[in-house]
């Protein structure tokens, strides 16, 4: 059994309908912590203690956010840079996050079509993740791929509607550690695991 | 030489314009100067004046009734009736206490006993009109001793009554029948009759202030002319004076009467200023006419009798006064404030004097040297006051460190960067954040109570009025980056930022400000850095409201942040084109500042839309493809 512990950032989920869904499906998988920073640190002053006590009651995290720029909104950056301290969470003695998982679950307006070298966006999404991957690995955790929601906007209810249940099932096989490093060593996106 | 009106009239404001500013610009109130004026144009001085200053005092014992309708304004009845112990119980028994133990003292000297007892009640009166002026321009009303000192004014203001009624009953000589200057018309009916009438005259005022007053007053200010409001407020004022007189009571007590009936009327502030002018020079006046009676050459002729009359009343009230501020838990500095404020001997002690020698119940002998008496006690007033504050404050509330005494002990604190003025419930925050963030700042607050308190926990507080050049120059004004000026008076901060940018120009000023009125009149001032004080906290409520209607608590703080920033533009661009001679009254200014405010909200950017993340930027083919 492990722990999931979803860090959702968005600064207006009252106007994203693909995060909505998402929210309900993950919110109803057992051994889900669903912490929304913004209603947490509506100011961005974020509670460090908390977050810290929070990253070690759980096994797997989760940065849940749409995809702005390229990144994430900025909450996010805020919490990395104060949570993540010296020596606890990397540092000769930081290892209170070692063996932890880790991924992006992003919901994101371009088609995968435009994430492609030949696209508008010209690289790939997990190429923009990489300041997320090496801060991970910098906190000796374990960083897996992404799971995307493309083109939000066009998107239909059946279709969000599968997302949403595709993202419950991958959150219920890793509560279950149905999931092992061979599953998604080589995949691009989480997606492709259940399809 | 001719004395016309004008001519009069030339002396006492020529005296007034001179003498008063002199006496403010050496620190010593403008009673003090009033009264110099007085004595500098009266007959023992220039000779302008002879002994019609007494007939002009009447007159201008007109501004005790006006002061005492302002004081009403500012006082709710609720406040009124929480004061009811220390009226009734601080002023009773200094009535009572003062006119036993003199009256004791006066048959010590062979006095007869109705002679002793008007003596003692006369000289249980204090000076509503000083004490009351002397407080209010030390900004001391609010304190222990401010409203101790008023507590037991107004219960001698309403002992006035009692006392004319009693007098009649002391009189060894039968009195030349002769109507007196107070209660008349009535006194042809019985007794019950009367005081039928005197109850039906209260209920009057009371009714009419209730509910006739706010429709006149509303007529009055649309006609848009406001000489019309000025005249009706005088009208009311007068209007009670002469209904009061007529049935036998204080017309300053009907004036207050009426005063805290429109307490909680729109109209309060409009009256206020309509007044205020005309209750400054009447008063003036009237310590001008005090300063011109005293009559020095009956001092001249038994100066042992009279300064020892003035050093014993004036001994013996100041320590029963103590005594009872002990017995009331008045702390030490205050108690001070208030025994030494309240130890003189009151102008109703002239007119209770007149109408005892009408009545025949003193001899003239006694009267006049009394009259003499009362004058110097009231002249000498702003001066112990001021001995008090100089003096014995200092050393009561700075314990250790005197500021005004050892300046030269003082240099550590003079280093500090920050001055804060005013340390209630607003300043105290600023401090303790300050010291939580190891700055050290500068107290000054001139509620000695407070001082006293702060002190006992370890703060360095200065006692003293922060608007003064000598105490800022001394707290390191020079020295210091910057003041925050947290005072809750509004005059008071004003006038501290004009001796702030006069003496130092390069202290940075952080000011609080009651409401948007109170706002403009800082920018009016040329300040920068204004902090409505509810504004933020307003704003969190609505924020948590939001929040509570189920708003994302991020939106909800980002679309206060937006009100926040465009409010503080409206302010901005309202002050700018504020127009004064618009506004006819408080309640209209209120009402067409707020039709102002929420058009310029209609203009502002919607502020459900937050912008930034916007759908179609992001829906655009630059993402899909």
């Amino acid at each position: 059994m492990s722990k999931i512990l979803i860090q959702f950032a968005h600064p207006t989920l009252s106007r994203s309908n693909v995060q909505r869904t998402l929210e309900t499906h993950c919110r109803n998988v057992k051994g889900v912590t669903f912490n929304d920073l913004y209603e947490h640190y509506p100011d961005l002053y974020i509670d460090v203690k908390r977050e810290q006590q929070l990253l070690l009651q759980h096994d797997v995290i989760i940065f849940q956010h749409p995809f702005y720029w390229y990144s994430s909104p900025p909450i996010l950056k805020q919490w990395q840079d104060l949570v993540l301290e010296y020596n606890w969470a990397y540092g000769p003695e930081g290892d209170a996050l070692a063996g932890k998982k880790i991924f992006n679950a992003l919901s994101c307006g371009g088609g995968k079509e435009a994430y492609k070298e030949t696209g508008y966006n010209r690289f790939p999404v997990n190429q923009f993740l990489l300041p997320f991957n090496q801060t991970a690995h910098l906190c000796k955790m374990e960083y897996l791929p992404p799971f995307v929601v493309h083109e939000t906007y066009t998107v239909s209810e059946a279709e969000l509607e599968s997302y949403g249940q595709q993202y419950a099932s991958i959150l219920n096989a890793f509560v279950k550690d149905e999931i092992g490093s061979h599953h998604y060593q080589h995949v691009e996106y989480l997606n492709e695991l259940y399809k | 030489m001719q004395q016309t009106v004008f001519f009069q009239a030339m002396i006492y404001l020529a005296a007034a314009v001179i003498m008063v500013p002199i006496a403010k610009r050496l620190g010593l109130g403008s009673v003090l100067g009033y009264l110099v004026a007085g004595i500098a144009i009266g007959p023992a001085g220039l000779k302008f004046i002879g002994l019609e200053g007494q007939d002009i005092m009447h007159f201008a014992e007109f501004g005790v009734v006006m002061m005492l309708f302002v004081i009403g304004l500012e006082l709710e009845p609720s406040r009124l009736w929480r004061m009811r112990k220390s009226i009734a119980g601080l002023g009773g028994l200094q009535v009572s206490v003062t006119s036993v133990v003199v009256a004791g003292l006066a048959m010590a000297f062979q006095l007869g006993w109705k002679e002793s007892l008007a003596l003692g009640m006369i000289t249980a009166m204090s000076s509503t009109a000083i004490v009351m002026q002397t407080l209010n321009e030390k900004g001391w009303l609010k304190t222990v001793a401010g409203q101790s000192s008023f507590a037991v004014l107004l219960f001698q203001d309403l002992a006035i009554i009692p006392m004319l009624a009693l007098f009649p009953l002391l009189a060894d000589h039968p009195a030349v029948q002769e109507t007196h200057g107070t209660g008349s018309v009535v006194s042809a009916f019985p007794a019950w009759q009367q005081a039928i009438i005197v109850l039906l005259s209260v209920a009057i005022v009371v009714i009419t202030g209730k509910y006739l007053l706010r429709p006149v007053f509303r007529l009055m200010a649309r006609t848009g002319m406001r000489e019309m409001f000025t005249a009706t407020a005088l009208l009311l004022v007068v209007g009670i004076a002469v209904l009061m007189t007529s049935v036998g009571l204080s017309p300053a007590l009907g004036a207050f009467v009426a005063g805290v009936v429109l307490a909680n009327s729109e109209y309060r502030h409009e009256l206020e200023s309509s007044i205020d002018p005309f209750k400054g020079l009447l008063l003036g006046l009237f310590f001008i006419s005090v300063g011109s009676s005293i009559d020095f050459q009956l001092i001249v002729s038994k100066p042992f009798l009279i300064i020892g009359l003035v050093v014993g009343v004036m001994s013996f009230k100041m320590v029963i006064l103590f005594v009872l501020g002990k017995i009331f838990k008045v702390r030490n500095a205050q108690n001070f404030i208030f025994s030494i404020g309240l130890s003189q001997i009151g102008e109703f002690a002239f007119v209770l004097l007149s109408f005892s020698a009408q009545q025949g119940v003193l001899t003239k002998d006694i009267t006049d040297t009394m009259m003499a008496v009362v004058a110097i006690s009231m002249a000498l007033t702003p001066l112990v006051m001021m001995i008090n504050e100089k003096l014995i404050l200092p050393r009561l509330c700075t314990v250790g460190s005197n500021i005004e005494v050892h300046k030269a002990s003082d240099i550590e604190e003079q280093d500090n960067p920050v001055i804060i003025a005013g340390y209630g419930h607003f300043g105290n925050t600023i401090g303790r954040f300050l010291r939580a963030n190891n700055v050290e700042a500068t107290v000054l607050d001139n509620d000695s109570d407070n001082v006293d308190f702060l002190r006992r926990m370890g703060l360095k507080v200065y006692y003293g009025d922060a608007t003064r050049y000598e105490l800022l120059d001394i707290a390191g004004a020079g020295k210091a980056q910057m003041i925050i000026i947290a005072i809750s008076d509004e005059e008071k901060r004003l006038e501290l930022i004009e001796t702030v940018k006069k003496h130092f120009p390069n202290l940075h000023m952080l000011v609080r400000s009651t409401n948007r009125n109170d706002a403009y009149d800082l920018m009016n001032a040329g300040m920068m850095h204004i902090y409505r004080e509810t504004f933020d906290t307003s704003l969190r409520v609505g924020t948590d409201a939001l929040k509570l209607l189920g708003y994302r608590a991020h939106e909800a703080t980002r679309s206060a942040k937006t009100f926040f920033i465009h409010d503080e533009r409206t302010l901005k661009h309202l002050s700018s084109i504020r127009n004064d001679e618009e506004y006819v009254n408080a309640a209209r200014q209120h009402i067409e500042e707020l039709e102002m405010i929420m058009r310029a909200d209609q203009q502002a950017v919607n502020l459900q839309s937050l912008g930034g993340w916007d759908r179609k930027a992001e829906n655009s083919d630059y993402h899909t493809t």
